[in-house]
């Protein structure tokens, strides 16, 4: 851990500068005399370069100044998707937002991704958002005996559903749609994205399935169009235009 | 490999009934509808605020000019339907993202469906069995064509 926290000798030709981090809390345990249960918010200074990122500075704080501060991450550079929050009022990586492009003489706001149920801190219960994903069932499904070698695809059908294949299953998307806020029975736009990426796959024959659990009340037609996803996503992906697609296939019945 | 978690929400049951396809048609209905609202309400407002005399033409006579003509009776009358149901579907959809406890849904939901009716079915009736000249009025008041009935 020290080894990280060291910088280079030249790190300091990189024009370091004071952040204030305001991180929204949960405490489940209710330590320091505060009631289980207690959400408060709570400031942090750090001291960061110019080439940090919102990841290093929660590191920073929970190595140097408060271990109890919990937060996810993994892989720390933008593929494993663990480590999505809402800073500055907007979903993002905190491995891929970096503080220079924040504004850092405000005081950065970090939450947890709404809408999901807070376990501790930024720490979320993501089962919600992996049900809706499990229910669409996101796995190839075909008929027939497999074959000996691969299932070929032509470049242009790969390139159909392509831009679904991007999802890390972060959760910055779903947790960022208004209509999954309010109920909580949207299956969101990530599960769609999983099943945009299967029905669009000509390999796969399950299409129909998929569809007609999308068809359903809690499916594509709670969308509002509110393009939240689209922004949200750190991956870049146009998931209202994938919702969009699914609702053409639904309505005129071809993929 | 231990069992995935028992699932909660969003796992209501799938229904495959005519729930699914009664959502599709929803919002079919709702961007149609739209559309039509759009290019009916200008006309609207155009015929009754921009042309002739514009704002200052709107009186007795002239409702009541209009709503002698079968044409401007079935006009009126698509954008009311159009209008009432489009609204109350929107309304529909607001309710059911937002009242959570089943008694207050169930008593909203039946508010919108008792108001929309009872409003497509007032304002029918005003534009089918509305009188252009009503007897013993000031005929300076009434369109032009009820002196032939008087």
């Amino acid at each position: 851990m020290t080894a990280t926290a060291e910088k280079p000798a030249e790190a300091g030709a990189i024009p370091s500068m004071t952040v204030t981090l305001k991180i929204l809390r949960f405490d489940p345990d209710g330590l320091d005399g505060r009631e289980a249960g207690t959400e408060y918010w709570e400031e942090f200074t750090v001291e960061a370069h110019a080439t940090d990122r919102v990841l290093d500075a929660l590191h920073k704080i929970k190595w140097e100044q408060d271990g109890s501060l919990a937060f996810r991450r993994s892989c720390a550079h933008g593929v494993c998707g663990s480590d999505a929050m809402r800073i500055n009022a907007r979903n993002r990586l905190a491995c891929k937002t970096l503080l220079k492009d924040l504004n850092p003489a405000k005081p950065i706001m970090v939450e947890p991704i709404k809408g999901l149920p807070v376990e501790k801190d930024l720490i979320v219960d993501m089962e919600p958002f992996f049900a809706s994903y499990r229910e669409i069932m996101p796995f190839l499904m075909t008929t027939g005996t497999a074959p000996e070698r691969e299932r070929l695809q032509s470049p242009e059908d790969r390139a159909r559903f392509d831009d679904t294949t991007k999802c890390i299953l972060c959760a910055a998307c779903t947790t960022s749609c208004p209509v999954f806020w309010t109920d909580g029975q949207y299956f969101g736009p990530q599960a769609i994205v999983g099943a945009h990426r299967f029905i669009f796959d000509s390999r796969d024959e399950g299409e129909w399935d998929r569809l007609e659990i999308l068809n359903d009340k809690a499916g594509v037609w709670k969308c509002r169009t509110a393009f939240n996803c689209t922004e949200a996503c750190p991956r870049g992906i146009e998931v209202t235009k994938a919702i969009s697609e699914v609702k053409h296939a639904l309505n005129t019945g071809e993929i | 490999m231990s069992q995935a978690p028992e699932l909660k929400a969003p796992n209501k049951a799938i229904s495959h009934s005519t729930l699914g396809r009664a959502r599709r048609w929803s919002w079919i209905f709702q961007r149609v509808s739209g559309a039509l609202l759009i290019a009916l309400i200008a006309i609207h407002l155009t015929v009754n605020l921009v042309r002739g005399d514009g704002i200052n033409q709107i009186d007795f006579a002239f409702v009541a000019g209009k709503l002698a003509s079968p044409f401007w009776q079935w006009f009126d009358f698509t954008m009311l339907i159009l209008a009432m149901v489009h609204g109350g579907n929107g309304m529909r959809m607001v309710i059911d993202d937002y009242a959570r406890k089943p008694w207050l849904h169930a008593t909203l939901t039946w508010a919108l469906r008792i108001t929309t009716v009872v409003i497509i079915v007032l304002g029918t009736l005003v534009l089918f069995t509305f009188d252009p000249c009503p007897a013993n009025a000031d005929p300076s008041l009434l369109p032009s064509f009820c002196e032939d009935f008087s």
